[in-house]
């Protein structure tokens, strides 16, 4: 059903009022008339109108003064000034007082008709806005992080105690042990929540890539920069940066990330401009940062800048009690997302499941589960439908022709063959292999593997 | 008896009471009946914009309303504004009794142009259909093509048919169809 938006009418005039009114009226809005100003707020305190249309000159108080109190009640409304008569003084006025537009009387019909469906547009566009930035705030709500660990049920205390503050936090785990939705649930738990969350996978691109994508570039900066762009440093504004994968950037850019997180400013690739953003740094990485140290890869002036609240999140095999919890879950989200009749799992199917060790973590149980409710054909997720799972490696070995070769060899061929069988599909290779898509990219560049 | 009244306002050629009579035929379920010319509120014109205040002229169309009016039209030659808008091709009360329209910049002569009868027939059966609709309770329809969307200037009238879009159509003849009960 149409929104009907209020609009209201300030003048001291009943004929100038009345008429606007009767003729917003045919246009399907609802429309209020106020003789003055002290009427006109008042009735904006009840009435949360989109649009007041307030006449400049209007005896005791003037339209600028009205404009301002109607703005404390209501500062989202949109004020239009109407004057009989032009000046550029008055004009400059009532929009730096915060006017929205400025009529002089009369005027087109069509000049009113634009500006009242332009200004309808944008409020609807943002209310959108606020309903779907509420919905995203609550699907990373930290009750979606489902535990009974005592580990991980400190963690989420420690993310609902540090989302209200901006500083830097790193956190470490393994591959699908639920990074980004930690650094999810500590954005929209804290005011940032209504600002965006940007997320950087830094595996995935090469130094030059990843570099324009987190600052921007200018026109012309590399081949193919058609115009000036922005990096997520700066579309993140306000809100929060994810950098996945910390662990891969290369020295060059570890320098120019602790320049960023000094002193909150950067230069676009080939600008000359300094841009000064205000933006939270959630890390993470699936390497031990502290020894990439050590070897001398990664700063330690930069690790310690991002190692301000560290989380080291455990991996799905040492919280084994959330796997029933975690595999419930899984079962009813997926089954309802693709529409199978698939209820529940059966005791000996989750001892299968809390027997295995889970490399690929939550993602790779998210994974097996769904696989294992697309094949079934019951009603309850039964240990045939998981019997596959142990022949992949992880819990019981099964023997198998292992060449006499290094381990990375191994590793080099068993990424190629399954590349091979999913046709160069990065995402389902990485999903087969039980690692993610970042760690696989990572992969493909330490061997040198075309795709 | 349901009536809709035509009360002319100024002097208004015969011809274009004989063209409301057959749009208001073939739209409106009630008898036409003609009701002597009124003066044109002396009140109403505005010497600076050499132009007529559309508020005085609705005014005098509801005072001079049969008591038995289900629907007023007031026609005029008058070239028809209110303060804060250059100007109106008519106006009505919404879901209410009376309809005005003017005739002013419906015809090709007040843009500099040969009159065109055909054209000037055509404008008016819009402006009759669209205001009469606001007092059946219609607000502006969004199809361009529907003699209920909002006309600016003459160029978005001839755009129209004319006619009620479907979903305006149903509209007019369900309120139409539940006049019997009300009086006025």
């Amino acid at each position: 059903m149409k929104r009907v938006w209020p609009i209201l009418v300030v003048d001291d005039e009943e004929v100038m009022s009345e008429s606007m009114a009767a003729w917003l009226r045919e246009d399907g809005y609802r429309v209020d008339t106020a003789p003055n100003g002290q009427k006109a707020v008042e009735l904006a305190k009840t009435t949360d109108y989109a649009i007041c249309f307030v006449d400049l000159k209007m005896p005791g108080m003037d339209g600028i003064e009205t404009m301002m109190e109607i703005h404390r009640s209501r500062p989202d409304a949109s004020i239009i000034i109407i004057t009989a008569y032009a000046t550029v003084d008055t004009a400059i006025q009532a929009m730096k007082e915060g006017a929205q537009e400025y009529v002089v009387k009369p005027c087109h019909p069509q000049e009113i008709s634009i500006m009242v469906s332009r200004i309808l547009k944008l409020k609807k566009l943002q209310s959108e806005n606020v309903i779907l930035r509420k919905k995203i705030s609550r699907k990373y709500h930290h009750r979606d992080i489902i535990t009974k660990n005592p580990k991980m049920e400190e963690i989420l205390a420690l993310t609902k105690e540090i989302a209200v503050h901006r500083s830097t936090v790193l956190i470490c785990g393994e591959s699908g042990t639920g990074k980004e939705l930690v650094a999810r649930a500590i954005h929209y738990a804290g005011d940032r929540a209504d600002k965006p969350f940007v997320t950087v996978s830094c595996a995935a691109l090469t130094e030059t890539l990843l570099e324009s994508e987190l600052f921007g570039h200018e026109k012309g900066s590399f081949t193919g920069a058609a115009g000036q762009t922005k990096g997520k440093f700066e579309l993140a504004d306000g809100g929060t940066i994810f950098l996945d994968e910390i662990g891969d950037i290369s020295p060059k850019l570890q320098a120019d990330l602790l320049r960023v997180l000094q002193e909150r400013r950067f230069y676009r690739v080939g600008g000359a401009q300094e841009v000064v953003v205000d933006v939270r740094v959630i890390a993470a990485t699936n390497k031990n940062l502290a020894e990439e140290v050590q070897q001398g890869r990664f700063r330690d002036d930069l690790y310690y800048r991002l190692n301000v609240i560290e989380i080291r999140l455990p991996a799905l095999r040492e919280r084994r009690e959330d796997i029933p919890l975690l595999a419930e879950h899984f079962v009813e989200k997926i089954a309802s997302e693709l529409g199978k009749d698939v209820s529940g799992i059966s005791g000996d199917a989750l001892k299968t499941l809390i027997g295995y060790d889970w490399p690929g973590n939550v993602r790779e149980l998210e994974n097996v589960i769904e696989r294992a409710i697309v094949t079934s054909h019951n009603g309850t997720l039964e240990q045939e439908d998981f019997v596959w799972l142990n022949q992949r490696g992880g819990g019981t070995q099964q023997a198998w022709d292992v060449p006499d070769v290094p381990l990375n060899e191994l590793e080099r061929r068993a990424i190629i063959a399954v590349l091979e069988r999913k046709k160069g599909n990065v995402k389902e290779a990485a999903a087969s292999l039980g690692i993610d898509r970042s760690t696989l990219y990572d992969k493909l560049k330490r061997y040198e593997i075309a795709h | 008896m349901r009536t809709l009244y035509v009360l002319p306002v100024g002097t208004v050629p015969a011809q274009i009471l004989d063209w409301i009579d057959e749009v208001a035929a073939e739209w409106f379920p009630m008898p036409t009946q003609r009701l002597a010319m009124i003066a044109v509120p002396a009140e109403a014109y505005d010497k600076t914009r050499a132009q007529y205040q559309s508020v005085e002229l609705m005014k005098a169309v509801t005072r001079n309303a049969p008591a038995d009016a289900t629907r007023v039209l007031g026609i005029t030659e008058a070239d028809l504004a209110i303060p804060t808008l250059t100007f109106l091709f008519g106006q009505a009360q919404l879901d209410g009794l009376v309809a005005l329209v003017s005739l002013a910049r419906l015809r090709q002569e007040f843009y500099g142009l040969e009159a065109d009868e055909g054209l000037l027939r055509e404008r008016l059966v819009k402006e009759v259909l669209h205001e009469m609709g606001h007092t059946f309770g219609l607000t502006h329809c969004h199809d361009p093509k529907c003699v209920m969307s909002l006309a600016t200037h003459v160029g978005l009238v001839d755009r129209k048919d004319q006619s009620y879009c479907m979903n305006c159509g149903i509209r007019i003849a369900r309120r139409a169809a539940s006049l019997d009960g009300e009086t006025q």
